[in-house]
């Protein structure tokens, strides 16, 4: 089978999870890379410290481009990119493999979160918290979210298309209000501060110290001596791998086929006897469950956070994501997640970039001096301070418009996403020297 | 419009009787109750109606026309406030006023001080159309024949875009609209009514009758001919861009219409363009999935029915703050679309979509 990878003589093969040997050796280097990110490796460390290299700017901003990260500050930033794969690869399958439209993912993140946050947290006389070990309040967060899936759906299944969309857009208005009413306050905190969540310590019981400590520096089983940002890091990681597996089984059993035969024609589907009712729910309840999860996670990992950030912009970086990386796969909602939530990043030290270039000299400094103003009088579209009265854009503000104009180029000439790409790449290589 | 059966074995159908027949109840006890608290309640929730009216009759001309939910027009009516407030104020017009002194030269016209204010309103929504006009063809014409979805995200990342840009500009100084009938109003009893909400009725109104208008002339048939069937209505020889370009114009302008009464009592107090102006075409959509996505009536009903229980939700609940929390009103509209949506599927008179196996 080795050079027919499309050849499948039996069903086991056809159903395998990574069916060729290109995708299990890119799995296996992904896999490898994605553990070894946190670590300093000390050949490439010294291949990076070559003065060529360290005197480009981005560099020295932090983004080392050969070794890996080590303990750096790019490290909370693919934190953030774990998290949220989680929930993006809840929303592939109620949108990709079930075909139901829902801008309220934000919406079941909030109440994963919420719910750790009471299971999990620490009460105080304005808070409820249960202080529960980490183990209750993870998985309590997922099925917090799933009940309130459950609860969710039967209006849902009612809806198709764009109807679905605007109504669970309604769900996400509804929780961040929810947060503002006396019994909200209870749950979600102050309405502008938010309220502390639990860590990610991992502990037998209540009072007990840590079993295995994630948030603090120290070593790890007597050798491994890492810090509380590369803990985090590798956690975060273990997790993510367990809940791609997750995914990509979700699709591969009974219900994953029953939803797929849905998403492509409901009505048909249910003629053939997959009960349509039944599987939408379970469509609802198993996103909403990664969703918890991944709420819960990002809410601890961010520490404080009023309940105003689970808002409409992140149910709308979610569905970015989905359509930047490909519907309905699970590699490419994690391309797509990866490329998302890095690039504001990237636009945020181009920015940088550009504003340290001001204060040199030659072309580079001219040109960078006509995009960025730096103080009052000196003209341009984009403003290097956070907060500015009148025309020039602040650069907060440039950043969220490069995202959402980067969204919208992607879309339009590449529809597939980064999916798409891929089948370009590999169709490519199949045939060649063929062109066709 | 599809007809309404009533069938009173189905639960939902009961809960919207029971719901209207307890509505007229509540409405004539308080009447008799409090006069003058009921009728400048029914005013202000009238005007507010007529608000999301206006932003979900854009809704539904740019879908009826394109099969596009736009999720810019919030976007679309913080910035075309910004254009109005831009030309009603005395200073130096943005971007040329950079190079040049240029002020808007309507108000060196002379004149009554509310046809100068009109005339660059006018010219103002002359600048929205441009704007939508230059969004269908830079970022939705490149997208017919994707999914409808992906053209739906395209219009999300224009709303993260153009809100962007309005942001920036009034996240720090507020730009005031000086609106000619200004802030004031008149007394009934112990109610309070504004002017504006007499204006936010008589533009709804005019905007209401235009496009009934418009759909009957020539290029309103060729409108309803593509929204029915675009490719039939291609065979027939009608220009489906013109078409789309003339639906974006005519919602980016009735968007910034409503932008404009979006700044003006009922909705907020201030009189002037704030970030928070975006936000209410959000809770124009749910008049739009009320009324039916794809049907201009449906848009003037569903936003007046929305309108009444947001403002009746805030007049007559405001005892139970505590609970509900503080600004519930606003999402109220959320719950009248869910209500009304478990009645129908498809609101209130959207064409239900035909399925084949």
């Amino acid at each position: 089978m080795f050079l027919r990878p499309n050849l499948y003589t039996s069903y086991e093969q056809e159903i395998q999870i990574l069916p060729t040997y290109t995708k299990k050796v890119l799995a296996a280097i992904a896999i490898i890379v994605l553990l070894l990110i946190p670590f300093d490796v000390p050949l490439l460390t010294a291949a990076t410290d070559l003065p060529v290299l360290r005197n480009i700017p981005i560099i020295s901003n932090g983004i080392p481009p050969l070794r890996f990260l080590g303990d750096n500050n790019w490290l909370r930033v693919l934190d953030q990119a774990l998290i949220f794969g989680i929930a993006a690869l809840g929303l592939n399958i109620l949108t990709g493999v079930a075909g139901q439209v829902s801008l309220g993912h934000a919406f079941f993140m909030g109440v994963g979160a919420y719910t750790g946050a009471v299971l999990g947290g620490v009460a105080s006389s304005s808070v409820w918290g249960w202080n529960l070990p980490i183990w209750i309040w993870l998985p309590g967060a997922g099925v917090g979210a799933a009940l309130v899936g459950i609860i969710v759906s039967p209006v849902a299944v009612r809806l198709r298309g764009l109807y679905l969309a605007i109504v669970t857009l309604g769900l996400v208005f509804v929780g961040i209000h929810m947060s503002n009413t006396t019994w909200g306050k209870h749950i979600a905190g102050d309405p502008g501060l938010g309220r502390d969540f639990p860590t990610y310590d991992i502990q037998i019981w209540k009072e007990q110290p840590p079993l295995i400590s994630i948030d603090e520096d120290g070593k790890w089983f007597g050798f491994l001596d890492v810090t509380d940002n590369q803990k985090k890091y590798l956690f975060l990681a273990v997790l993510f791998l367990f809940f791609i597996l997750l995914a990509k089984n979700v699709a591969r059993t009974r219900t994953g086929r029953a939803l797929q035969a849905i998403r492509d024609r409901d009505i048909a589907a249910e003629v053939m006897g997959v009960p349509e009712f039944k599987y939408k729910l379970i469509a609802f309840a198993t996103s909403s469950f990664f969703a918890g999860v991944a709420g819960a996670l990002f809410a601890s990992f961010a520490g404080k956070l009023p309940a105003s950030q689970f808002s409409l912009a992140l149910s709308v970086e979610f569905i970015a994501i989905l359509l930047i990386g490909g519907v309905g796969t699970v590699s490419g909602t994690v391309m797509g997640t990866f490329f998302v939530v890095l690039i504001p990043k990237f636009v945020e030290s181009f920015t940088d970039w550009l504003a340290d270039k001001t204060e040199g000299t030659g072309v580079g400094a001219k040109l960078a001096e006509v995009v960025i103003s730096t103080g009052p009088g000196n003209q341009g579209p984009v403003s290097s301070a956070t907060q500015t009265p009148g025309y020039p854009l602040n650069v907060f503000d440039w950043n969220l418009v490069l995202y959402g104009v980067l969204i919208i180029v992607f879309l339009i000439f590449e529809p597939l996403g980064l999916y798409g790409i891929w089948i370009k790449i590999r169709n490519y290589w199949k045939r060649w020297p063929f062109s066709y | 419009m599809a007809k309404l059966k009533l069938n009173f074995s189905e639960p939902s159908h009961v809960i919207g009787v029971s719901l209207l027949i307890g509505g007229v109840i509540f409405s004539v006890y308080e009447l008799v109750h409090d006069p003058d608290i009921f009728v400048t309640t029914l005013l202000k929730s009238l005007a507010l109606g007529s608000v999301y009216a206006i932003l979900a009759l854009g809704f539904v001309l740019i879908f009826k026309a394109t099969e596009v939910v736009n999720f810019s027009q919030g976007s679309i009516a913080m910035i075309g406030a910004l254009f109005i407030s831009f030309m009603v104020a005395d200073e130096n017009l943005p971007i040329v006023g950079f190079f040049w002194e240029i002020k808007n030269p309507i108000y060196s016209l002379g004149g009554p001080e509310w046809l100068m204010w009109t005339l660059s309103v006018l010219v103002a929504l002359c600048f929205a159309a441009m704007l939508g006009l230059v969004i269908e063809r830079l970022a939705i014409r490149p997208m017919i024949g994707e999914p409808l979805f992906s053209v739906a995200v395209i219009t999300l990342g224009l709303e993260i875009v153009l809100r962007g840009f309005a942001n920036d500009t009034v996240k720090i100084q507020y730009r005031n609209i000086n609106a000619p009938w200004g802030t004031g109003g008149f007394k009934i009893g112990s109610g309070f009514v504004n002017w504006s909400y007499f204006a936010a009725m008589i533009v709804a109104a005019i905007a209401f009758v235009a496009v009934f208008f418009f759909y009957r002339s020539r290029m309103g048939i060729a409108m309803r001919a593509v929204a029915h069937d675009q490719e039939a209505a291609m065979a027939q020889g009608i220009n489906i861009g013109k078409v789309f370009a003339i639906a974006w114009g005519a919602g980016a302008v009735l968007a910034a219409l409503g932008g404009l009464f979006a700044t003006q009592p009922p909705v907020r107090q201030t009189g002037a363009v704030d970030p928070e102006v975006s936000l209410v075409a959000f809770r124009a959509l749910p008049a739009v999935i009320l009324g039916g996505l794809d049907s201009v009536q449906g848009a003037l009903i569903g936003g007046l029915i929305v309108g009444t229980a947001e403002i009746y939700a805030g007049q007559y609940l405001s005892g139970q703050t505590a609970w509900l929390g503080s600004g519930y009103p606003l999402i109220v509209p959320y719950f009248v679309m869910i209500i009304g949506l478990l009645v129908r599927p498809y609101g209130l008179f959207g064409t239900p979509e035909i399925r084949r196996v």
